[in-house]
C-alpha cells in the first residue's frame, strides 16, 4: 500500500516565545513493514540539528527557534509504501535489551483496577505467550470504551481501566502494564494510521503497543482498532511510555499561554 | 595508625611533633584550625548528605599519614577498580558482554533505576562514563583495604581534601618543610586536563568546559563555585545554556560560546526536559540530544550510576576479573543481601555481629551496628528487617583501622575511612590524598558528618 502523510503542528503563543526547543522523533525508518519514499520535516525560521539513531534504533532530530517568535508551524509530509507482516516489527535494528521494557513508568503502574484485569484476564491466558498478548489485548479493547476527552496525557493506565473509558493512548498504557505485570516485555509505539472515512480527523495520529514474543521479536498490539498493526499503519518510534514515545517533546520558554492545533491526513495513493 | 601495640612507621614524624609541642600550644592550635574554617566558611555537606547546609564539619588537626609503598598498593587498587567500572559502563550501554556471560543478572543492570536506555549505543569520548570515581575504603591491616562503595557520578569532598591541606599548610609550615608530603594542590589542574581530553571530536581548538550547577540554593554549591574557580572554567546554570543547531552555546556578555565540555553537578533525571524529568528547570532542553549526536561531552556521562548502585557493588570483583583479567586488589565487604532467603536467615541469626544497613540509605541513618547495640535495640531492628527485607544488606563489623585524633583529653585512637579521588580520561590518576572521616566517638564506626563524623588532612609520605 502507498500511504501520503502529511500533519502539521502549529503552535500559537499569546506573547513572544523567548525560545523554543524541540526533540523530533518524526522520521520513521525502513523495516520490513515500511519503505520511506520519501518524508520531510520543514519549519520556518527553525534550525534542525543534533541528529542521531537511538538504541531503540528511531532517528531523533533537533529543533530550535530563537524568539522572539509567535507562531510556529511543522510540517510534515511523506510517502511510504507498506507491507502487512501481522503486527511482526521485523528488519528494524535497535539495540536496547528487551529486559528495559519490563520496568513500568509512572504511566504503565500496576495497581488497582488494571492488577484485577490482570488476575480476570491471566486465567484466561494460558498457552503461548503470543496467545496471552491477544488475550490481553481483547481484554484491554473491552475495559476501555473509546471517548475522546474523558482523559488527559497524564492518566496512567490504572486510572484509565478505573474509568472505562478513554483513547488510543490509555489503550496502549493498559495493556503495556498488562504485559509487563506478567513478566512480557511491552513497549509504546507512536505514528500514524489510514483510518475509515467514518474516523474523524486527529485519530490518524495513533498510538498503539508492542510486546515482546519470545520467538517473534517484537509485535504490535493495536486495542483501540481489535487488530494488529497491518499495511495501514506507520510507525515513527517508540518508548517504554506516551512521553517517551511522543513524535514531538519540546519546552518553550519566556512566552505566554500556547494554543496547539494538530492535523494529520493519511490517504492511499492509488498505484 | 596502630600496628599492633606499635605505631606505623608513617606516623613518627609527626608523633614526634606532637611529643615536642606543648599541649597549651595544641590547644591554640586547634582553636585556629576551626577559627580558619568558619571564616572560610566551608559548612556544605559532604556525600549528599543533606540536612543544614550550614553546618560546621569538625576539623582534626591531626593528619592521617601513608607511607609511599602503602600508597602505591592502594593506588593501583584504586585506579584497577576504575578502569573496571567504565569497562562495565561501557559494555552495558553496549554489548553486554557480562550480562551475556551470565556474570551478573541481566534484571540488575537493565532495570536499575540508574540505567539509562536514553544513552544505549552511544560512545562517549573514549569510551569514558564515570571521569571522577571516588572510592570509599576502610583499613583494616598493614595491607588490607576494604572498598566500601564506589561513587562514579558526582562524588563531593574534593574541596574538603584542598582546603583541609591548606589549612594545615598554614598552621603547620614546619612540618611540611620538614616532612617530604605529596603535593595535593594540582588536583584542580588535573582534573581540567582530565574533562579536557574527553572534549568531542567535533571540538575546534582548545575544549571550552563548564560546571554546570543547580545553583546556589544546592546544599554542594560551595564546592561547585570553589571548584570552578581553581580550575578557572565558568560555573553556569541551565539557564545560561541553550543548544542551536548541533551544539550547545553558553550565553556570555560577548554573545554565544559553544561549549564542549560540561562538568555537570546535577542528577541526570534533571539534565534535560526532553529526554528525562520534563518539569526539569535545572537543565538544558535538548542537551541530551546535542550529548548522543557527538556535540558535547557531559561528565560523568548519563547513565553512569547503573555502576555504583549498592547491589551492582557486590559484583565488582567479578567485573575486574571479567574485563582485566585481574584479581582485585581492594577487597569488596561481604555482603548479605537480605532479600535472599539464606542470606536473611544467617542476618536474623547472627545480628549481633553484624552491620545493617538499608539499600537506600544513605549518611549513616537509620543503620544497625550489631556489637554496639543492645538486645533491645536489635530485636526491634529484627522486626523492621523481617518486614521488608528487601530493602536491607548486612555486612560483618569489620575491624577498622583507626588514628590518632583530638579530643577532649588529648590525643586518642578514632576510626577513620578514606576517599580518594581518581580522576580517568585519557589517562588514569590518582591525586595522592583524599577525604579522611573520622568517628569523632570513641569506639563508634560511623564516620558520617551527620553522625556527629569530622575530617582529616591525609598525607602521603614520599620514601
Amino acid at each position: 500500500m502507498l500511504l501520503n502523510v502529511r500533519h502539521t503542528t502549529v503552535y500559537g503563543f499569546d506573547a513572544p516565545m523567548r525560545f523554543v526547543t524541540q526533540s523530533h522523533r518524526l522520521n520513521p525508518v525502513d523495516t520490513a513493514g515500511q519503505k520511506i519514499r520519501s518524508w520531510s520535516v520543514a519549519a520556518e525560521g527553525a534550525a534542525f540539528g543534533a541528529a542521531f539513531t537511538d538504541g531503540a534504533g528511531d532517528r531523533i532530530t533537533t529543533m530550535t527557534v530563537q524568539g522572539p517568535v509567535e507562531r510556529i508551524e511543522i510540517v510534515v509530509e511523506g510517502e511510504v509504501e507498506t507491507f502487512d507482516t501481522t503486527g511482526v516489527l521485523r528488519g528494524h535494528r535497535e539495540l536496547i535489551s528487551p529486559v528495559c521494557y519490563l520496568q513500568p513508568t509512572s504511566a504503565t503502574v500496576p495497581t488497582g483496577a488494571l492488577l484485577e484485569l490482570v488476575r480476570a484476564t491471566v486465567d484466561a491466558a494460558r498457552g503461548t505467550e503470543l496467545a496471552r498478548a491477544h488475550r490481553f489485548s481483547a481484554a484491554v479493547t473491552e475495559a476501555i470504551a473509546y471517548a475522546p476527552g474523558t482523559t488527559h496525557a497524564h492518566t496512567t493506565a490504572a486510572e484509565a481501566v478505573e474509568l472505562g473509558q478513554g483513547v488510543c493512548q490509555d489503550h496502549a498504557h493498559a495493556l503495556i502494564a498488562m504485559a509487563q505485570a506478567t513478566g512480557l516485555p511491552a513497549r509504546y509505539a507512536s505514528g500514524y494510521l489510514l483510518s475509515g472515512e467514518e474516523a474523524a480527523e486527529d485519530d490518524a495520529s495513533h498510538a498503539w503497543a508492542e510486546i515482546r514474543i519470545e520467538g517473534l521479536g517484537w509485535v504490535g498490539f493495536d486495542p483501540a482498532n481489535a487488530c494488529c498493526p497491518d499495511e495501514r499503519y506507520i510507525r515513527l518510534g517508540s518508548g517504554r511510555d506516551a512521553r517517551e514515545a511522543a513524535p514531538i517533546r519540546g519546552v518553550s520558554r519566556g512566552g505566554g499561554a500556547e494554543a496547539l492545533d494538530v492535523r494529520v491526513e493519511v490517504a492511499q495513493r492509488q498505484q | 595508625m596502630y600496628d599492633g601495640e606499635r605505631i606505623r612507621p608513617a606516623y613518627e614524624q609527626v608523633m614526634d611533633w606532637v611529643r615536642r609541642t606543648p599541649a597549651e600550644q595544641l590547644a591554640l592550635k586547634k582553636a585556629e584550625a576551626e577559627a580558619l574554617f568558619r571564616r572560610i566558611g566551608i559548612t556544605f555537606a559532604v556525600y549528599g548528605e543533606g540536612g543544614d547546609t550550614e553546618r560546621l564539619i569538625p576539623f582534626d588537626m591531626m593528619p592521617r599519614v601513608f607511607t609511599e609503598a602503602e600508597w602505591r598498593r592502594l593506588e593501583r587498587g584504586v585506579k584497577q577498580r576504575s578502569r573496571a567500572l567504565n569497562a562495565f559502563l561501557y559494555d552495558v550501554y553496549h554489548r553486554s558482554e557480562i550480562v551475556r556471560a551470565g556474570k551478573i543478572p541481566a534484571d540488575l543492570v537493565y532495570r536499575n533505576e540508574a540505567y539509562e536506555a536514553a544513552v544505549v549505543g552511544i560512545s562517549p569520548p573514549g569510551g569514558v562514563y564515570s571521569h571522577i570515581v571516588g572510592i570509599d575504603l576502610v583499613r583494616t591491616g598493614p595491607d588490607e583495604f576494604f572498598v566500601l562503595e564506589d561513587n562514579c557520578r558526582t562524588p563531593s569532598g574534593v574541596s574538603y581534601m584542598l582546603e583541609n591541606r591548606e589549612i594545615m599548610m598554614r598552621m603547620f609550615p614546619e612540618l611540611f618543610r620538614t616532612s617530604r608530603i605529596a603535593p595535593v594542590d594540582d588536583y584542580p589542574d588535573r582534573l581540567r586536563r582530565t574533562l579536557a581530553s574527553v572534549a568531542p571530536g567535533k571540538c575546534e581548538g582548545e575544549p571550552v568546559t563548564v560546571l554546570l550547577s543547580p545553583g546556589s540554593f544546592n546544599s554542594a554549591y560551595y564546592e561547585h563555585s570553589f571548584l570552578a574557580d581553581q580550575m578557572g572554567i565558568e560555573i553556569v546554570e541551565g539557564q545560561d545554556l541553550f543548544v542551536q543547531g548541533d551544539f550547545v552555546y553558553m550565553r556570555t556578555t560577548e554573545g554565544p560560546k559553544r561549549v564542549d565540555v560540561i562538568y555537570r553537578r546535577i542528577d541526570d533525571s534533571f539534565l534535560d526536559p526532553l529526554c528525562f524529568r520534563p518539569d526539569s528547570m535545572l537543565g538544558v532542553p535538548g542537551l541530551m540530544n546535542v550529548y548522543r549526536s557527538g556535540g558535547v561531552t557531559i561528565c560523568s556521562a548519563p547513565g553512569a550510576g547503573v555502576a555504583d548502585d549498592k547491589a551492582v557493588y557486590t559484583y565488582v570483583p567479578d567485573m575486574i576479573r571479567f574485563y582485566l583479567g585481574e584479581e582485585p586488589i581492594l577487597k569488596n565487604v561481604q555482603t548479605w543481601k537480605c532479600s535472599d532467603p539464606g542470606d536473611l536467615k544467617y542476618v536474623l541469626e547472627n545480628l549481633g555481629e553484624l552491620v545493617v544497613k538499608e539499600v537506600h540509605g544513605s549518611g549513616g541513618y537509620g543503620m544497625l551496628v550489631g556489637p554496639k547495640s543492645t538486645r533491645e535495640q536489635i530485636a526491634a531492628y529484627a522486626e523492621r528487617i523481617k518486614a521488608d527485607p528487601a530493602d536491607f544488606i548486612a555486612q560483618p563489623t569489620l575491624a577498622l583501622s583507626t588514628c590518632p585524633t583530638f579530643v577532649d583529653d588529648g590525643l586518642a585512637p578514632r576510626h577513620v575511612d578514606l576517599r580518594p579521588f581518581c580522576l580517568v580520561g585519557k589517562e588514569v590518576h590518582l591525586c595522592p590524598g583524599g577525604l579522611t572521616r573520622v568517628a569523632m566517638r570513641e569506639g563508634s564506626l560511623v564516620v558520617n558528618s551527620s553522625q556527629g563524623g569530622g575530617v582529616k588532612d591525609t598525607w602521603v609520605l614520599a620514601d
